[in-house]
């Protein structure tokens, strides 16, 4: 392909530069995506919290296993100690030895996979349902949403008390209890996009061409809508490890040995004022973590529809 | 000959909070194999709709009745799995505005394969170079670098091209363009205009061109249609609707466009009025409030002449060499 573009270009370049200037570039392709990805790239705070959201996830994820101690491993001889470089607790200890840094990071995995999961199952059940409801529209959507407000008019904090309750504490019921709210936002955004796609001239003439509606929905509807719900998408990660972080002040998330950003706030917060240490990490790794979810969920919007910016 | 596609008593309504919306009213047509067939009147005249309702493509609120014979299957009969096999594959559409017809996030490869794989199976390479035979057709330069790129590098009268190359795909025996170069600029509309004829002539496919543009009628057509306030107010050859127009309307349209064989000083003229409201159709003719020759008798329903070739037209002023095929009455009292 190479020589043949070159050969063009000789072939232009003496009459037309423009022409050359053209056939020189490469004509491939360059899809929405990748223009949004380039402004992405230009947004100075999305792309610093971008790196810093990766540092984040590989030192949780691996940070654990290179760290001399385990996460429920008590160190009598340091108790409460604060952060000290000798003994080893470089975020120091708690009151019962255990090491601070170890625990965030070991929290930090519960908190950012409550996150992603619970908005997974939110976005996997939001679209279809939403696509659906506005995609159909008529009797199924007046339906479908109808069922959607009856869903949200119920108190979430009684839901997961009452969840809890009969079947006992287990995370899988926090992704559960979460998932099973968060869908309905998702819902409602994806079916009034989908309400205004469907009336578009490119579903009408693939209508036109004999396509079915499943192959609409799945071909044009759905790409149409990633833009906005991956933006919702980075928005409700930060949303959910909030509300697992306040399940956990409550004591009603996740339970020992395992902890989570929000458990260990909570037990920080008791020993405040003897041990500061105990509270100021784990709350300073949430917060980096939700400043850098929303910086980026900006920055995506902004990318995804650069009209909209001021 | 038996028509490729019938047409016979159709109407169209629409449901609205306002009331019965009646904007296909009894059209009665048919188009032979390699006709094209123009169909030719003001905005809301009911055109589109005519034709997106034996598409199978109204809106949620439209009900249509009548018959559409497609080589003699009635379209408005069929199971939407049936219509979705005829459609694109024998009847194929485009439409008016090419800047919103197509995917954005879909490569135009992507948007064109589509289509012949869905109805005819083909595998991926096979379709992409049918794609790109078909690009090549409407004259897309460098058709297998282009296929790969997105709507938004395409500029307007390329798109069209596209829509066109997307319709032209599966070889249908019936095309229905709707207005397909109104949104675009003078000089490209003349080359789709012209395009279209050629292609036509190369592929002998029957074609329903709607439009409001005369000029485009007159270049493309063979037969025309007028169409006023969801009615066929007259039917017959371009040479008949243009030199010999029959129904006022007709002449009131021929009227108000320009056209090099009159005298420059010749003023156009406007139609005045308005087209009447679709929720409430007057008795009697439709066009008599805005009809210079209107006439008491015509707050009853005009009768409809038919000349030979098929030309008709609905008036009380009588059609030279013509004769009454039916009174107004009788539809009167069909409905």
């Amino acid at each position: 392909m190479n020589s043949k573009v070159e050969s063009k270009s000789a072939e232009l370049s003496v009459d037309d530069p423009f022409a050359a200037a053209f056939v020189e570039q490469d004509i491939r392709g360059r899809s929405l995506w990748v223009d949004a990805w380039h402004r992405l790239l230009k947004n100075r705070a999305a792309v610093v919290s971008g790196v810093i959201m990766t540092i984040m996830v590989l030192l949780v994820v691996f940070g654990p296993m290179m760290l001399p101690w385990e996460g429920d491993f008590t160190d009598w001889d340091n108790t409460s100690s604060p952060p000290s470089l000798e003994t080893g607790h470089w975020f120091g200890t708690d009151a019962v030895g255990r090491d601070i840094l170890v625990r965030t990071l070991e929290g930090g995995r519960i908190s950012l996979l409550v996150g992603l999961v619970a908005t997974l199952v939110s976005l996997a059940i939001g679209v279809t349902y939403g696509a659906v409801a506005g995609y159909y529209g008529g009797m199924t959507d007046r339906v479908m949403m109808r069922i959607v407000d009856i869903i949200y008019a119920l108190p979430f904090m009684f839901f997961v008390i009452l969840l809890m309750v009969v079947f006992g504490r287990h995370i899988v019921l926090i992704f559960i209890a979460i998932g099973a709210v968060n869908w309905l936002d998702m819902a409602r955004i994806v079916r009034g996009q989908t309400l205004s796609l469907k009336n578009t001239e490119f579903v009408e003439a693939a209508r036109a061409c004999g396509v079915d509606h499943q192959a609409i929905i799945r071909r044009h509807i759905i790409p149409n809508l990633l833009g906005v719900v991956m933006v919702y998408v980075t928005l409700t990660i930060p949303q959910v490890i909030l509300v697992e972080s306040f399940l956990s002040f409550l004591g009603l998330g996740v339970q020992e040995p395992m902890s989570s950003w929000g458990a260990l706030v909570n037990d920080g917060a008791q020993d405040m004022e003897s041990a500061p240490w105990t509270l100021v990490f784990p709350a300073a790794f949430l917060t980096v973590t939700l400043y850098c979810f929303n910086y980026i969920g900006d920055g995506m919007r902004d990318a995804l529809d650069p009209k909209d910016r001021l | 000959m038996t028509a490729l596609l019938k047409v016979s008593n159709l109407d169209v309504r629409f449901d609205t909070r306002e009331g019965v919306v009646k904007a296909v009213n009894g059209m009665d047509f048919e188009i032979q194999e390699g006709e094209t067939l123009a169909i030719v009147g003001e905005s809301g005249a009911g055109k589109s709709q005519l034709v997106l309702s034996f598409m199978g493509l109204l809106a949620e609120n439209g009900s249509v009745s009548g018959e559409a014979l497609f080589r003699g299957r009635d379209l408005l009969r069929m199971k939407p799995k049936e219509l979705n096999g005829i459609r694109g594959r024998h009847i194929a559409m485009i439409f008016q505005d090419p800047m919103t017809s197509l995917n954005p996030f879909l490569t135009i490869e992507k948007q064109m394969t589509e289509v012949v794989r869905h109805h005819q199976g083909l595998r991926k390479d096979e379709a992409r170079a049918h794609a790109v035979e078909m690009l090549r057709a409407v004259r897309i330069p460098d058709p297998e670098e282009r296929i790969r790129q997105y709507p938004h590098e395409y500029s307007g009268g390329m798109r069209q091209r596209v829509m066109i190359a997307i319709g032209l795909l599966c070889e249908p025996e019936l095309l229905i363009a709707d207005e397909p170069s109104t949104a675009l600029d003078v000089t490209v509309q003349a080359q789709i205009t012209e395009l279209m004829a050629e292609i036509r002539k190369e592929t002998r496919m029957s074609l329903i061109l709607i439009t409001h543009d005369l000029a485009v009628v007159a270049e493309a057509a063979d037969r025309i249609i007028v169409m006023y306030a969801g009615e066929a107010v007259e039917t017959g050859s371009v040479d008949d609707i243009f030199y010999r127009p029959q129904h006022p309307y007709t002449r009131g349209l021929l009227a108000s466009v320009p056209r090099l064989d009159r005298a420059s000083d010749d003023e156009l003229q406007a139609i005045p009025g308005n087209p009447p409201n679709l929720l409430d159709l007057p008795s009697g003719c439709h066009f008599r409030d805005r009809c210079s020759e209107a006439t008491e008798q015509c707050r009853e329903r005009p009768p409809l002449w038919l000349a030979e070739g098929g030309r008709t037209s609905r008036c009380f002023l009588p059609m030279e060499g013509g004769e009454i095929a039916a009174r107004g009455n009788d539809v009167e009292e069909a409905q």
